[in-house]
């Protein structure tokens, strides 16, 4: 008996020293690309283009927000090859050493990114990262239903929207948008300021009809919500089914991020990772994200080539706040930044008021 | 000597195969060593995994410090968490009862159809749950919406005169989790229903005893080992349930399993998520076991 479990054992053992020692890099080029994105971000069709022209296939898993990437990324060797985090989470990866440093001669095409999106803040000389996309999370109003003029958040606390707010379900943005109301720092980790915007913020509770992240949109296509705090992307797709819907960039600001195309510390096939960044800052593919996803998009000479390619979508592109806000609206973004410790009392604050106290 | 070892080393690698052919002991353990191994790393290993998680600390970009502490523990029996802990429980007893009330029916007249009509009744009951749950929840949103189906069906026959606030309110997840849950209701009390004799009604009606009598003393009875079953089979997935207060509830009530999904992926406090799952997990093994005791493992838990 006592054998048997030995022999067991070691069988499991075996096994699994088997399942570890496996991940031997191919000399050879690879066939295969493991793609981790955010959901609704990047356009099958590019993909499908992609395969065809290189024989590379490619694998999409997505994620739903930063953390979620981080998480797998921690948790060891994730064997992706392409990630998209966006700026603050870029300087967390980069602290944790989990990015592999990009070889830009092997991605001519960045010359096509608008220099005003290349060398960031987060990752200077374009080391680690390339932009995908950017945009912001300001202040979405149906006109149809609010005939006055909103122009800051403060109005989101108005008894007549009672039920009518839609929120993003996001800390960072909800706590950070009502310290900016409050004239904070919305990276605040002051306890004494989020002790004030928590109450603060339990006063909006009885405004906020829902919380949502992945498709604000729908309660306000649906006419359930008049106002309320969304992505630009968000925006843009509602308005072009809503005329009535507008974004606006209230007094006391909001967020801008940049979401950047990386590759994973240990990325399996770097070789298929740097040819699919080049192809997607190839103006041409570049084009299918825009009309598919209309976030804000660096690529400067992609928009180019939009205008004689759609001119009807580079109109509505470049006409509304949303996909092409004007200076004076970016003067009013700013980055989210990570707040190392404080994010356990922001979290804390977080489960009060949505628990209630 | 030499013809002394040469008897003696052979003997272990043969004892395992002899062990093998004779010890049924040795036979079931060897045939059900796959899912023993499959259950290895996929329940054993994570779960020590997260009770080893339990003890450590944050770091500050999220990652995981190792110095053993009962931090986590203490930090949870905060009233706030507390708090979140028993409207979690409410919610999963609401639905529970819910699923009682709406499933007991049920299962009662489809244990009353004749034979080749209830297999047709079980079939539908489960053919919902082949579409995604999501696309499920989804449709329920489109039907307790302020200009939904409901309400526009309501305002139409005067029934209401202005539209129900449903959706995003606990009554909506509660209407999710009731409508989620109920064939896991429905599937063991009908399996307790259907093996009750007429005989025994008939016995119950010869004595003397009125329908409704007959049911009380009869009938419930006989059919309370599914009932619990069923209560376990609901409550234990509704504690940890976290998709359809989001959907439903617009996200504005927190439940337990909201608090542990926050703390894995927005908080990137693992070790405190680790620590209020394994509140969950001894939370919930209570129960099961308290259930259990009194009413022992039917065949109703195996449909």
């Amino acid at each position: 008996m006592k054998t048997f479990r030995i022999a067991a054992v070691f069988v499991v053992f075996a096994m699994l020293i088997a399942a570890c020692g496996g991940g031997q890099k191919p000399a050879v080029k690879s066939t295969e690309l493991n793609l981790y994105a955010w959901s609704e971000y990047i356009p099958q069709a590019m993909l499908d283009n992609f395969t065809a022209e290189t024989g590379i296939k490619v694998n999409y898993d997505t994620y739903s927000s930063n953390e979620e990437l981080q998480a797998k990324l921690q948790a060891g060797a994730s064997g992706y090859d392409v990630i998209v985090p966006s700026d603050y989470m870029i300087t967390i990866l980069k602290k944790q050493n989990l990015l592999e440093k990009l070889d830009l001669s092997q991605i001519p095409n960045i010359k096509n990114i608008d220099e005003r999106f290349r060398n960031l803040e987060y990752d200077p000389g374009n080391e680690y990262t390339v932009p995908y996309q950017w945009g912001t999370s300001c202040l979405v109003v149906d006109t149809s239903k609010v005939s006055r003029p909103i122009t800051k958040w403060a109005d989101l606390w108005d008894p007549e929207f009672a039920g009518k707010v839609v929120l993003l379900d996001d800390v960072r943005e909800v706590l950070g948008m009502v310290l900016a109301v409050l004239g904070y720092d919305k990276n605040s980790t002051d306890p004494a300021q989020l002790e004030e915007a928590k109450a603060k913020l339990s006063e909006l509770m009885a405004n906020v009809k829902l919380f949502d992240s992945d498709n604000p949109k729908q309660a306000l296509l649906a006419g359930e919500v008049w106002l309320g705090q969304t992505w630009n992307g968000e925006a843009s797709i509602a308005h072009s089914e809503n005329e009535a819907i507008q974004y606006i960039f209230p007094e006391e600001g909001c967020t801008i991020w940049f979401d950047n195309l990386a590759i994973p510390k240990g990325a399996p096939h770097i070789d298929a990772a740097l040819t699919f960044i080049n192809y997607v800052l190839d103006a041409k593919n570049s084009i299918l994200i825009t009309k598919e996803f209309p976030y804000s998009n660096p690529n400067k000479a992609a928009l180019e080539l939009l205008k004689t390619e759609d001119p009807a979508l580079y109109e509505a592109y470049m006409s509304f706040p949303a996909t092409n806000p004007s200076d004076e609206d970016l003067k009013r973004t700013a980055p989210i930044k990570d707040i190392g410790e404080a994010t356990a009392l922001w979290d804390r604050i977080w489960t009060e008021v949505k628990g209630g106290e | 000597m030499a013809a002394e070892t040469s008897s003696v080393s052979p003997a272990p690698r043969f004892s395992l195969i002899r062990q093998l052919r004779e010890s049924p002991h040795a036979q079931g353990l060897a045939l059900i060593s796959p899912t023993l191994i499959y259950l290895l790393f996929t329940l054993v290993l994570p779960l020590l995994l997260v009770v080893v998680l339990s003890f450590m600390t944050r770091g500050p970009y999220g990652n995981i410090i190792y110095r053993v502490n009962l931090g986590n523990y203490t930090r949870l029996m905060d009233t706030l968490y507390l708090r979140i802990l028993g409207y979690s429980l409410l919610t999963a007893a609401l639905t529970t009862v819910g699923t009682i009330l709406i499933g007991y029916p049920l299962a009662y007249y489809i244990a009353r159809t004749p034979p080749r009509q209830r297999s047709v009744y079980l079939f539908l009951i489960l053919v919902p749950f082949w579409t995604n749950f999501i696309i499920r929840i989804y449709a329920w949103i489109m039907i307790l919406r302020t200009e939904g189906l409901l309400n526009s069906f309501l305002l139409k026959i005067g029934f209401i005169q202005a539209p129900l606030d449903i959706l995003y309110t606990p009554t909506a997840v509660l209407i999710g989790m009731v409508y989620e849950f109920l064939p896991f209701m429905v599937l063991p009390l009908y399996t307790s229903l259907e093996k009750i004799e007429p005989a025994q009604l008939e016995a119950a009606a010869d004595l003397g005893a009125r329908p409704f009598m007959a049911f009380l003393r009869v009938t419930l009875p006989l059919s309370l080992p599914g009932m619990i079953a069923g209560s376990i089979l609901v409550f234990i997935p509704a504690m940890g349930m976290f998709v359809v207060p989001d959907l439903m509830g617009g996200a504005k009530t927190i439940l337990v399993g909201n608090l542990i999904r926050n703390q894995f992926l927005t908080a990137r406090d693992w070790p405190f998520g680790a620590a209020a799952s394994m509140l969950l997990l001894i939370l919930t093994l209570i129960f099961t076991l308290f259930y259990t005791r009194r009413a022992g493992f039917g065949e109703e838990l195996l449909v």
